[in-house]
């Protein structure tokens, strides 16, 4: 009875499928070929990666003056999407590391998507802290590495300088939990391959897994050591980034909300992110019965959560920017100020796309919808974008000083790169959707019986699931009941 | 069913009166004049008192926060008047007398909020796990209601504070002194006064009543239709409606807590703000929450009143213990560290109080409800072993009071604080209401909340690598 389920849980798995049904139709994007519609997104994404090469390298050459940051607003676009990439990529980790911890098995359809989105979208914020910097080829300047000036060192107090520890321990224990999950998957697809080459690097890639109990003992070892490590460090890398401002003295920007606030947005906004992917792949790669209507409504929730502990924060920060009494606070990000000024638009859009549209998912038959999600979604990654350019330029444009006060105007740099990052982002996504398992199947495999649709109808039934034994006992009457 | 015994119910009622003679004794002890307040600290170096504070060092931090209010006076182009020399002393001969007289009242407050937080954490946690749709927990809702009992009597002593306040007998809340909004008067503060449309005696009473009101609402209404839900057997329908108003209770307390943490406890240093505060009081009444259905559960286990409890479902409320723990430490650590690093002045008086007067507390405070958890429930094993959970609880929760009492305390008596007969009075005499009021609600109901969709699962539930040992696990083996 070690896997009863509730019978009202809803099923995990949609119709008749066996494990090789599964194995199937995991298997089946890698082995087929690509149809024309991804070939027109793919080079409809890498020309947007290459026009946004194009664009660092004329940063890195010409200088960061071809951006249209000024001496008052020094950062805007680029730690705008720094932090909105980074958030991104949170979500990836809560699903596989957080659900994990709650053990939700629903997490076993999308945990492998979601963590190469984490993977890809760490890729694009680690591109800014570099190319924001004046002098990007002394940025190894940042590791404390002995050298030849008298050993000199870097000073441990800047945020800046833990986020290159927080951004690269994440990118790697991400990586490191993502490639363990895969390795039985590899291994499947290594084992069915039929073409040498294709047999060969599968093999490689899958570290020669052979499914043996110790191994498989050992691989949920590794998975709940990692999803407990993982779960602490997610935290902390966006409380990182949350220190980037929270740390400083400019009104609006130094709040002690921060850490907990920059991390409820980052699951907003990363598991928005999910929803856009997984609403076109589970279409385009036929998993339907895997990504289920319920599998969409539990992430909508999700984003419901946190998009209310999000606005729970907006409405604190302005309830205390009123409570401090400081008229400074009267022009930060979350004010009336900012609500009337020259960035108002920014301001509205960030209410409207953040705390209002969201409101929508509280009706069942829209959080179940897989269109609605799908605009709503993409109003969250836009509002969570106007959140961290509030954050960042709004602050910056009033500061303490009149005389500072200034503004930000955008350049096609500046959008070029962003669009790049956009586009190299969706390079990586269309060649892992091609070449990698989007679907743990081990995992998928685990639950089948318990929440699959066709056993829990059977059991619901009363009919036997497995075939029936027939035993005999002594008294010659046979036993039949082999419920699950 | 389980049995109230009678040795336990005097056990409680006794707890009660001692508490209340300590409580009595503390009020009997506070100074009613400003001569008898000065009879007292004299008495109290004479003694060489350790954490009594010296005049100079009450003086030092008073100057400290002198320089504070200029500042910000000056922010609001106001009349700063700010007392020196002879002026001085008498005032702070007033302060000390205000801050001794608030002993007994801040010594209730402490425990009072402690008990009243845990009861409302208890019972968000309730509606978290029936909004989840938990699959483990269902054989402690019963547990968990029961705890939230205590709701109801804390309240009400709330009530009454709240009502105390209101009519000027404590000076808990300083800004609630007379004068502080008369413009002209001594006691005029023109910080406070800038947030008067917040801080008004009026508005701050009702906004608590309207807390209360809406988490006993809740607790009435979940409590009668949990014991409905087990003989309803209408298609779940009692089950859903009992769903959707835990949603709604969420989503209400989510917003009631901040606010009540700025009224109760922010309020309390009427200069200082912290955007973090609500949610570090959440986290730290949350992890007490959690400790105290584990110790209640362990209890009621070891008294045979829950056969359906195991060893797995003891080891997921000490990963909660543990997880809470932690998150708590990085809610403290968030808040502490901004605030330091950054260094504004009107903020880091907050802390610098605190460093300065109660060093050993709220060091203590950290490795109680940190590294001692982290130590003791970091392993599997551990966690299902009840002796080793107790002994975390109860260091959790010790160290959990100590962090409510340095939230407090500093606001009300400063450096006068002590813990002695009326601080363990009131501990006691809250404690004595908890056994009381969460013991006869048990006994109250069926020990398991039958009417669930989920509690098969939970009755059945099995943490993948814990061996069931102890009690109520017979039946898995």
């Amino acid at each position: 009875m070690s896997h009863y389920e509730a019978p009202i849980r809803e099923p995990l798995v949609l119709g008749d499928k066996s494990y090789h049904d599964i194995t199937e139709d995991i298997a089946k994007p890698i082995e087929g070929a690509a149809n024309k519609n991804w070939y027109i997104a793919f080079y409809i994404s890498l020309a947007a990666m290459l026009w946004g090469f194009g664009c660092i390298f004329y940063t890195v050459g010409t200088g960061i003056g071809v951006w249209g940051l000024n001496k008052n607003i020094g950062w805007a676009w680029d730690i705008t999407n720094f932090v909105w990439w980074v958030g991104i990529g949170h979500a990836g980790t809560l699903i596989s590391a957080v659900l994990l911890l709650f053990r939700q098995k629903w997490r076993m359809a999308i945990n492998r998507s979601a963590e190469a989105m984490t993977i890809f979208a760490v890729f694009q914020a680690g591109l800014f802290p570099i190319i924001h910097m004046g002098r990007p080829w002394n940025g190894y300047w940042v590791l404390p590495m002995p050298n030849q000036f008298g050993s000199l060192w870097v000073n441990f107090n800047s945020p800046l300088l833990w986020d290159v520890f927080a951004i690269s321990t994440y990118l790697s224990v991400s990586l490191v939990f993502w490639w363990t999950g895969l390795l039985p998957d590899f291994a499947m697809i290594r084992d069915r391959a039929v073409k040498p080459f294709q047999k060969k690097i599968y093999a490689l890639l899958s570290f020669g897994w052979s499914g043996r109990a110790k191994d498989w003992q050992r691989f949920e070892e590794v998975s709940l050591v990692l999803a407990g490590l993982a779960t602490p460090l997610v935290l902390s890398v966006h409380t990182i980034v949350s220190m980037d401002f929270a740390t400083s003295i400019n009104p609006g920007w130094h709040s002690t909300i921060f850490p907990p606030y920059f991390v409820a947005g980052a699951i907003f906004s990363g598991f928005a992110m999910v929803q856009t992917l997984l609403g076109i792949m589970r279409k385009v790669t036929n998993l339907e019965d895997y990504i289920t209507r319920m599998h969409i409504e539990y992430m909508n929730i999700v984003i419901i959560l946190t998009g209310g502990i999000v606005a729970v924060a907006y409405a604190t920060e302005f309830f205390i920017a009123w409570y401090t009494g400081s008229p400074y606070e009267n022009y930060t990000y979350l004010s009336v100020g900012a609500a009337t000024g020259p960035y108002a638009w920014a301001f509205w859009s960030l209410i409207i796309f953040n705390i209002i549209t969201p409101q929508l998912l509280w009706i069942k038959k829209f959080r179940r919808s897989f269109i609605i999600t799908f605009i709503i979604s993409i109003a969250i990654n836009i509002g969570m974008w106007f959140e961290r350019f509030d954050i960042i330029a709004i602050v910056l444009s009033k500061g303490h000083l009149p005389s500072t006060w200034w503004r930000f105007e955008p350049t096609f740099v500046d959008v070029g790169i962003f669009v790049g990052t956009i586009g190299f982002f969706f390079v990586l996504f269309l060649l892992y959707a091609r070449t990698f398992p989007v679907i743990a199947q081990a995992e998928v495999k685990t639950i089948l019986k318990s929440s699959g649709e066709f056993y829990k109808k059977r059991r619901e039934q009363g009919i036997p699931t497995k075939p029936a034994i027939n035993v005999v006992n002594v008294a010659g009457t046979s036993d039949k009941s082999n419920k699950e | 069913m389980y049995q109230f015994s009678g040795k336990l119910k005097m056990f409680s009622i006794a707890l009660i009166i001692i508490g209340a003679l300590g409580i009595a004794y503390g009020f009997y002890s506070a100074p009613s004049t400003v001569e008898e307040a000065k009879e007292i600290i004299a008495h109290q170096s004479s003694h060489g008192d350790d954490h009594g504070a010296t005049h100079d060092e009450v003086k030092k931090e008073e100057h400290h926060t002198d320089v504070v209010k200029d500042l910000h006076a000056n922010d609001h182009d106001a009349k700063a008047e700010v007392a020196h020399g002879e002026h001085h002393d008498a005032a702070h001969d007033e302060h000390v007398f205000h801050q001794l007289q608030n002993k007994p009242w801040a010594a209730v407050y402490v425990a009072l909020f402690f008990f009243l937080g845990i009861s409302l954490l208890v019972l968000a946690f309730y509606a978290i796990q029936r909004v989840a749709q938990a699959g483990w927990s269902v054989v402690l809702f019963r547990v968990m209601e029961a705890i939230t009992a205590n709701l109801v009597p804390t309240s009400i002593v709330m009530l009454i504070v709240i009502i105390t306040a209101v009519m000027h007998m404590n000076h808990l809340f300083p800004w609630m002194a007379e004068g502080t909004f008369t413009p002209g008067h001594e006691n005029y503060d023109a910080i406070v006064d800038g947030k008067s449309w917040w801080m008004n005696v009026p508005g701050w009473a009702i906004r608590s009543i309207i807390y209360l009101a809406i988490w006993n609402a809740y607790r009435f209404f979940i409590r009668r239709n949990s014991i409905k839900e087990d003989t309803a057997n209408d298609g779940g329908k009692t089950y859903k409606l009992n769903y959707n108003v835990s949603v709604g209770f969420i989503f209400l307390f989510m917003i009631t807590e901040s606010m009540m943490s700025w009224d109760w406890i922010m309020g309390l240093d009427p200069h200082w703000f912290s955007t973090l505060f609500g949610w570090y009081v959440l986290a730290s009444l949350l992890v007490s929450a959690v400790t105290v259905i584990a110790l209640v559960t362990i209890y009621l286990r070891s008294k045979g009143a829950l056969p359906k409890v195991n060893d797995s479902h003891i080891h997921d409320l000490a990963k909660f213990m543990f997880g809470f723990s932690v998150f708590w430490t990085y809610l403290w650590f968030s808040q502490f560290m901004l605030i330091w690093y950054a260094d504004i002045p009107e903020e880091t008086t907050y802390f610098v109080a605190r460093f300065n007067e109660y060093k050993v507390p709220f060091l203590a405070m950290v490795v109680m409800n940190f590294v001692f958890p982290i130590l003791v429930l970091l392993n599997s094993d551990f966690k299902s072993i009840p002796w080793l959970v107790i002994i975390g609880g109860v260091v959790i929760l010790t160290g959990h009071y100590v962090d409510v009492f340095v939230m407090i305390m500093p606001g009300t008596v400063g450096a006068q604080w002590s813990f002695g007969l009326a601080e363990l009075g009131s501990l006691l005499f809250f404690l004595g209401i908890f056994i009381y009021a969460t013991l006869s609600a048990f006994a109250k109901a069926n020990p398991i909340a039958k009417g669930n969709p989920f509690l098969e699962e939970s009755e059945h539930f099995h943490y993948y690598n814990i061996e069931h040992r102890g009690e109520g696990s017979g039946d898995h083996h």
